[in-house]
């Protein structure tokens, strides 16, 4: 209302408050007008609208249309991916629950590993083992993938900070740092890392993509590659890849902090810990001090049974002992 | 007036190999064409990734890492020589200084350079300065052998400078430019008795600052490994393991030096049997403590037979690596003990031929540190193509690993060219000190 005062000197008092008089009823009326119509146009239009994060991380409603798309250089975007995916998703604490009673070997979890994350056939972030522990004891099929350690051996050698634990739990690597020394691998006990020997698959095709930290795509030539529990998925509030492609009921994924898992093939959300204690769930290796966040649930009363023919693979490891 | 002319007697023997001959031209041309072809093997890595290497997800540190960890053990003699027999006062060991330093920096040098081979980015070196967490043994890596390179550096040079103005005095045939390097680099020497003190005062300091360092980079090398969880590796003696193992190679490398020193440059008044003599008796020394922790490191996991511990020992006493193991255990570690113990076996054609056996020996070693444990890991190798299982180093990945071996050689030939081989000063200081003690005698 400031620009109402603005008036001409010369006048008199009684125009000018008579001008002032019809500015202002006229600003009034031509307010609410506009007012209401956007009211109007909000609750008409509504799905046009769209929420969107700024580049300060605040939440806010637009119109569809109304937003000229801001043209980011692919660096902005880089630094922006590269600070999401290290601040990692504010309030959780991912948890994944494997049961190998359910497992059957069907190898569905890592097709959709390796087509998400654009890896070479002999890759895979999941990989089914055949497993036997001792002569006498059963034979099992065990998915493994990086155990998310909340004590990583293999973030604590990283000479580049390339490899990180996020707030939310999720071990990533960053591919714009990994100088490629491989340290990693050898710190790993549980062989979850590998790393890009040759020129990746989906090299050419993959060459104009911003690098997404939470995808690790494109991968990269010299550098380390291995399971990021979709953190991508995570953040569209989807499951990991590996969890949805699962047509056996293995794997539950969760937030530790609500204490709830969701079963990827039934979708069924059940309590954590409950889960934990009526299975007896454990973690791989915990001996090692590595604390994972991943858990097993034993190969108790099998749904599937062990193949005959995977017998002599699962065996190889007990020939020396 | 003998004593004067003794005294330039000595002067011109150990100037005499500085110039160029063709015997000389001919070694370096042969080690500059071989060392053309590794780089380009090293070209085709860059080009097309570490994947020209063997070395795959479950072996992935082969060759350039077993010889990373060989280049660090040699390079550690320099402190060995120069800095423990020397505060020891141990007269013997004095001409030999020299030729260990100049060993100890070629191969401290060149370690550096193969664990750039071994990168996947090397583009990205520099990351290792600018995000570097000290938290990493990688970290702690990179700075003790910087530190190492520049004190073994100084450690050569410090002792030179008297000798460089020897160089400039006497060296009349050599053309203008060099020459004028050699004076600048004597740093106005004059002998003056406070140019003496500064220089022997430095010296000292440098050879007591060098001890921990030296020691600094071979444990810190080990912890690479014992950092980690993996059977074979997981061990806590790693560091004086690697530590005595790594003088039993610098010593093996020295004699080798002194060898062809002494018949290429004819240094045999220099360089005498005593030495070699002498050298052997450490070579057992050092042996006799290496083969102790070697008990240690095998004997103990091996009476227990821990699940994968037993895995990995079968696979190396009696598994594929077998042939390795007992070959450089026997060849490269007991049989040398026991041959050096003849005395006839110590003169320097036999001390020689044996200590070549140990440095092979050493290098396979370090090969079977390496390797065998990455073949056996926790979680069990499954459904992986068969080069993934066993580690075989491609033709590329041998050339890269032979490149930084011709490298070192290259800078010791050259360096060797170019500056005496025996300390002039300290030859010519033995003779005063000698002809002093001999008028005293007379007395």
């Amino acid at each position: 209302m400031i620009e109402k005062e603005e008036k001409p000197k010369k006048k008199s008092r009684r125009e000018f408050l008579k001008e002032l008089g019809y500015v202002g009823v006229g600003t009034l009326i031509g307010g609410s007008a506009i007012f209401a119509g956007v009211n109007y146009d909000k609750r008409k239009k509504q799905v046009d609208r769209i929420k969107v994060l700024t580049a300060e991380n605040e939440l806010i409603e637009i119109e569809k249309n109304s937003g000229t798309a801001v043209v980011k250089s692919k660096k902005e975007i880089l630094t922006y991916l590269q600070k999401e995916g290290r601040e990692g998703i504010p309030g959780k604490r991912w948890v994944m629950v494997i049961d190998l009673s359910k497992c059957k070997n069907a190898r569905k979890c890592m097709d959709a590993c390796q087509s998400a994350h654009h890896l070479r056939p002999e890759q895979s972030h999941i990989r089914t083992h055949k497993m036997q522990e001792s002569l006498d004891t059963p034979a099992y099929y065990m998915p493994k993938q990086c155990q998310h350690c909340d004590n990583p051996p293999c973030v604590a050698v990283c000479p580049v900070d390339a490899t990180y634990k996020r707030p939310d739990g999720i071990v990533l690597i960053d591919n714009e740092r990994c100088i490629g020394c491989r340290f990693c691998i050898a710190a790993c006990p549980y062989s979850a890392r590998y790393f890009n020997w040759t020129k990746p698959l989906h090299d050419a095709e993959d060459k104009d993509k911003d690098y997404n930290v939470e995808l690790n795509v494109p991968q990269r030539k010299g550098t380390i590659t291995k399971c990021l529990f979709s953190a991508d998925c995570l953040r569209e509030d989807k499951l990991p890849y590996c969890v949805s492609a699962c047509p056996n009921g293995v794997f539950y994924f969760g937030d530790e902090n609500e204490d709830a898992v969701t079963n990827g093939t039934t979708k069924e959300t059940v309590r954590f810990k409950k889960l934990l204690e009526d299975n007896g769930g454990y973690q791989l290796m915990a001996e090692l001090g590595t604390k994972p966040r991943i858990y097993y649930l034993p190969p108790k009363g099998k749904t599937y049974p062990f193949q005959d023919k995977d017998k002599p693979e699962a065996e190889e490891q007990l020939e020396n002992s | 007036m003998l004593d004067q002319s003794k005294s330039e007697v000595i002067t011109t023997d150990l100037l005499k190999h500085i110039r160029l001959n063709k015997s000389f031209i001919i070694w370096l041309g042969i080690l500059g064409i071989s060392l053309i072809v590794c780089l380009i093997a090293y070209v085709d890595q860059l080009k097309n990734g570490l994947g020209v290497a063997g070395i795959r997800d479950y072996v992935s540190w082969g060759l350039y890492i077993s010889n990373f960890v060989f280049f660090v053990a040699v390079s550690l003699i320099g402190m060995l020589m120069t800095a423990v027999l020397g505060l020891l006062k141990i007269k013997w060991a004095a001409p030999l200084t020299r030729i260990s330093e100049i060993i100890a920096f070629a191969f401290a040098a060149v370690a550096g350079l193969v664990i750039i081979s071994d990168m996947g980015r090397p583009d990205r070196l520099i990351y290792v300065l600018t995000y570097g967490r000290v938290q990493s043994p990688i970290f702690w890596d990179i700075t003790v052998v910087t530190i190492y390179i520049v004190i073994s550096a100084l450690l050569l040079y410090l002792p030179l400078i008297p000798d460089l103005k020897i160089c400039y005095d006497k060296l009349e045939k050599v053309p203008g430019f060099p020459r004028r390097i050699y004076k600048a680099l004597s740093l106005n020497w004059t002998g003056s008795v406070e140019q003496q003190k500064i220089i022997k005062k430095s010296i000292k300091v440098l050879a007591i600052l060098i001890i921990p360092v030296a020691l600094g980079i071979h444990t810190v090398t080990s912890w690479l490994f014992a950092s980690t969880s993996r059977a074979g590796w997981n061990s806590t003696i790693f560091g004086p393991y690697f530590v005595t193992g790594a003088f039993v190679a610098g010593c093996a490398a020295v004699i080798i030096g002194m060898y062809f020193y002494r018949k290429n440059y004819k240094l045999e008044e220099y360089i005498t049997d005593m030495h070699f003599d002498n050298m052997g008796k450490l070579m057992v020394l050092v042996s006799l403590i290496y083969l102790y922790f070697n008990l240690n490191e095998f004997l103990v996991p091996g009476y227990k037979m821990m699940k994968f511990d037993a895995i990995h020992l079968n696979e190396i006493f009696s598994g594929g690596h077998a042939f390795l193991f007992w070959g450089t255990q026997i060849l490269g570690l007991i049989l040398p003990i026991i041959l050096l113990l003849f005395k006839k076996l110590r003169k320097p054609f036999p001390i020689m031929v044996i200590s070549i056996f140990v440095l092979v020996g050493a290098w396979f070693k370090r090969y079977i540190i390496v390797v065998p444990p990455q073949e056996h890991p926790y979680i069990p190798i499954q459904d992986v193509p068969s080069v993934f299982i066993h580690y075989t180093p491609t033709l590329d990945e041998i050339l890269i690993t032979i490149g930084p071996i011709i490298l070192s050689l290259i800078i010791i030939t050259v360096l060797s060219k170019v500056i005496p081989i025996i300390p002039i000063q300290e030859a010519l200081e033995d003779l005063e000190e000698s002809k002093e003690q001999g008028v005293r005698g007379k007395r």
